[in-house]
């Protein structure tokens, strides 16, 4: 394990560091001290390694990831995990806005609560919410299961594309397009697996189902109430 | 009926015209507003509202051919380690892959880079035949952000942040299902064939302060390398230049309502947003009351057709110019030519713009192979950096005419105006008078 001082060489010169560690190195583990709430940290890294980051952050921690498992010992701010391509991302605490935006693929687990646009946009990622989620999440989301073992506020799931939808509690009211569907094997199973790897101890059966009813998908005058 | 009285002709009402008939006609049998590809197309004062003053007694010309007259730009000089270096300040504006096909990406890319130039993906993600044939591109970064990682942003020699574009300013993009092909579908993340709508809005920014800390995170994955531009509608110019340069962009792209577009509304196309001329004056302006005109340069986009064109924009202050319309003209789009093909779908060439239909006979707006195949990519990207060349030797010979020896020389007080409307947008005085309107008091 190899510490990095946040503090003494600032978010670029962590960024740096990560992003030149060879891939055959085997320094693999990093633990980043006095994050102080700054923006970017462990941002586009490229490579598998674990990083501890000890405290919270700000906007976009491990935004555009690859590979990495990194792990917020603390809360996160705006965008953590954005456009994650794949690794992990694991919030101990509650995330804010938009929490995993756009992220085309990996795992983001928010052990506490995010805050409204959850998933926006996602394209692919797991993302699991061990409390509630804002409104407007899942807003646009093309791809991937957004899983949440509280409750979700206004409008879940407006106008999404194919993307899978798990709430364990109660969606406030869902958003244009989105409605509940059956949950057959297939997804218990699917459901059951993301909750193990968020390590949730919550039967998959106690959740529902909410995806696209594939209204909107090409223009319908006579859909135009919905936009 | 007495043929012998005489009687007013049939009279048709200047409010209700053709245009607009056939438009409510339309509406009712559809349903659905209509849509369509490129810019504003009614007419708004423009750059030939105004006039190059030249040389004379007062001012002492340069000897065209022989005199030298620099035409280079460098941009991102603010913050990026690695600055574009163009030979012309003559830009290609973003478009996307989806909205044109492959072999027209890859043929802008070819005639930019034999020109000196860059050219700019779209909101679609970066292609391989894009990238191989271009020396300088610029990737954008969109509110949808399909077909974005950072393997893309790092092999990008600039990043541009769309908040808005002139076309559809305060709007999201739309390609419809007939677009959306197997690789299409596949970059973007969605199903084949469905209609692809665009958010307006960035998802995980909001405002000025959060820009700021996304250009940080920009820069950061990019090692502070690449220059990062935000391109803006024409709206409010001088608030939202100055915003952008608050939030740390290199350069500022300023796109007009005449600025293309693959497939907008046309009552958004034609009703929002501001002409290109009444942009720059207020954009420069605001560069220059926070020090930054010439350190975050500015670029300007929105009917851009010919060298005076590039000419005036520089003298009215911007560092450089993007054009998008008419570099799809350079490669063959609307050409007579194929006219008959334009009547089948009944238009006209000159008048294509359904662009979002993939029914493009120049193989340009499509992603129907067999039409894109028409269009070859070397013989395309030849005539854009033609046509590159040409605007560029244009723009000199008037900077020469003015007595300039690069083209970043050019000043308002080269120009006048031909109406009061165009002397009031770009604050330089009417022909043959000293007045500007609105200075001084008048």
């Amino acid at each position: 394990m190899h510490e990095l001082d946040l503090k003494a060489i600032g978010v670029t010169g962590i960024n740096q560091k990560l992003y030149n560690i060879p891939k055959d190195s085997n320094e693999r583990h990093w633990v980043i001290r006095n994050p102080m709430g700054q923006h970017a940290i462990a941002c586009g890294v490229d490579g598998p390694l674990m990083i501890d980051i000890m405290g919270h952050v700000g906007f976009y921690c491990g935004g555009m990831n690859k590979e990495a498992e990194i792990t917020i010992h603390g809360h996160a701010g705006v965008g953590v995990a954005e456009n994650m391509m794949s690794g992990v991302v694991w919030v101990k605490g509650n995330a804010s806005e938009s929490a995993g935006a756009t992220a085309n693929g990996g795992l983001l687990v928010i052990e506490g609560d995010a805050s409204s646009r959850c998933g926006i946009s996602m394209k692919g990622v797991d993302i699991v919410v061990g409390g509630s989620v804002g409104h407007m999440s899942a807003f646009m989301a093309q791809r991937g299961n957004l899983v949440v073992c509280g409750d979700a506020g206004e409008a879940l799931g407006d106008s999404i594309y194919e993307a899978r939808l798990y709430v364990r509690g109660r969606a406030v009211n869902l958003g244009s397009d989105c409605i509940e569907k059956e949950m057959r094997q297939e997804h218990l199973e699917d459901l059951a697996r993301l909750l193990d790897r968020a390590r949730m101890k919550h039967r998959p059966e106690a959740f529902r189902r909410y995806g696209s009813a594939r209204k909107l998908y090409n223009f319908n005058v006579d859909h135009a109430d919905a936009y | 009926m007495d043929t012998n009285v005489p009687r007013t002709p049939p009279r048709k009402s200047a409010t209700f015209d053709d245009y607009t008939l056939a438009e409510i006609r339309r509406a009712a049998t559809t349903g659905i507003y209509d849509i369509r590809g490129a810019g504003a197309k009614r007419k708004l004062p423009h750059f030939d509202d105004l006039l190059f003053l030249g040389a004379s007694i007062s001012r002492y010309p340069l000897e065209g051919y022989r005199e030298k007259c620099g035409t280079d730009v460098v941009l991102g000089t603010r913050f990026a380690k690695k600055p574009l270096e163009l030979k012309i300040p003559i830009t290609i504006a973003g478009m996307s892959f989806g909205s044109l096909s492959a072999q027209a990406k890859e043929a802008l890319g070819r005639g930019a880079s034999m020109a000196g130039t860059s050219t700019t993906t779209g909101d679609g993600g970066m292609t391989p035949e894009e990238r191989g044939q271009s020396r300088h591109l610029v990737y954008q970064y969109l509110p949808s952000r399909y077909g974005m990682n950072p393997d893309d942003l790092r092999k990008a020699d600039a990043i541009e942040v769309v908040v808005g574009q002139g076309a559809k300013p305060g709007g999201g993009g739309m390609l419809l299902g007939q677009k959306i092909s197997d690789r299409v579908a596949a970059m973007r993340c969605l199903p084949k064939g469905i209609d692809q709508r665009s958010a307006c809005r960035h998802p995980d920014w909001t405002g000025p302060d959060d820009l700021e800390i996304k250009i940080h995170e920009l820069r950061e994955i990019t090692s502070w390398e690449k220059p990062i531009y935000v391109k803006i509608g024409g709206t409010r110019p001088y608030y939202d230049v100055a915003l952008a340069v608050k939030a740390g962009a290199d350069v500022v792209v300023l796109d007009g309502m005449q600025g293309g577009t693959a497939a907008t509304q046309e009552v958004f196309i034609e009703h929002v947003g501001l002409p290109i001329l009444a942009c720059i004056r207020p954009a420069v302006k605001a560069l220059q009351d926070l020090g930054m005109h010439r350190k975050v340069q500015l670029i300007v986009s929105g009917g851009i057709r010919s060298g005076a064109d590039v000419a005036k924009a520089l003298a009215l202050g911007a560092d450089a110019v993007a054009i998008g319309t008419a570099a799809l003209v350079a490669l063959g789009d609307n050409d007579p030519h194929l006219e008959e093909e334009y009547r089948a779908l009944g238009t006209t060439a000159g008048a294509y713009d359904d662009w979002h239909e993939g029914r493009d006979p120049a193989g340009i707006t499509t992603q129907d192979p067999v039409l894109a195949a028409r269009l070859d990519p070397v013989k395309a990207g030849r005539r854009l950096s033609n046509y590159l060349k040409v605007m560029t030797l244009e723009a000199q010979t008037v900077a020469r005419a003015c007595g300039k020896s690069h083209l970043h020389n050019l000043e308002p007080e080269d120009l006048c105006a031909l109406t009061v409307e165009a002397a009031a947008m770009a604050q330089v005085p009417l022909a043959g008078t000293s007045w500007i309107p609105g200075r001084a008091g008048y």
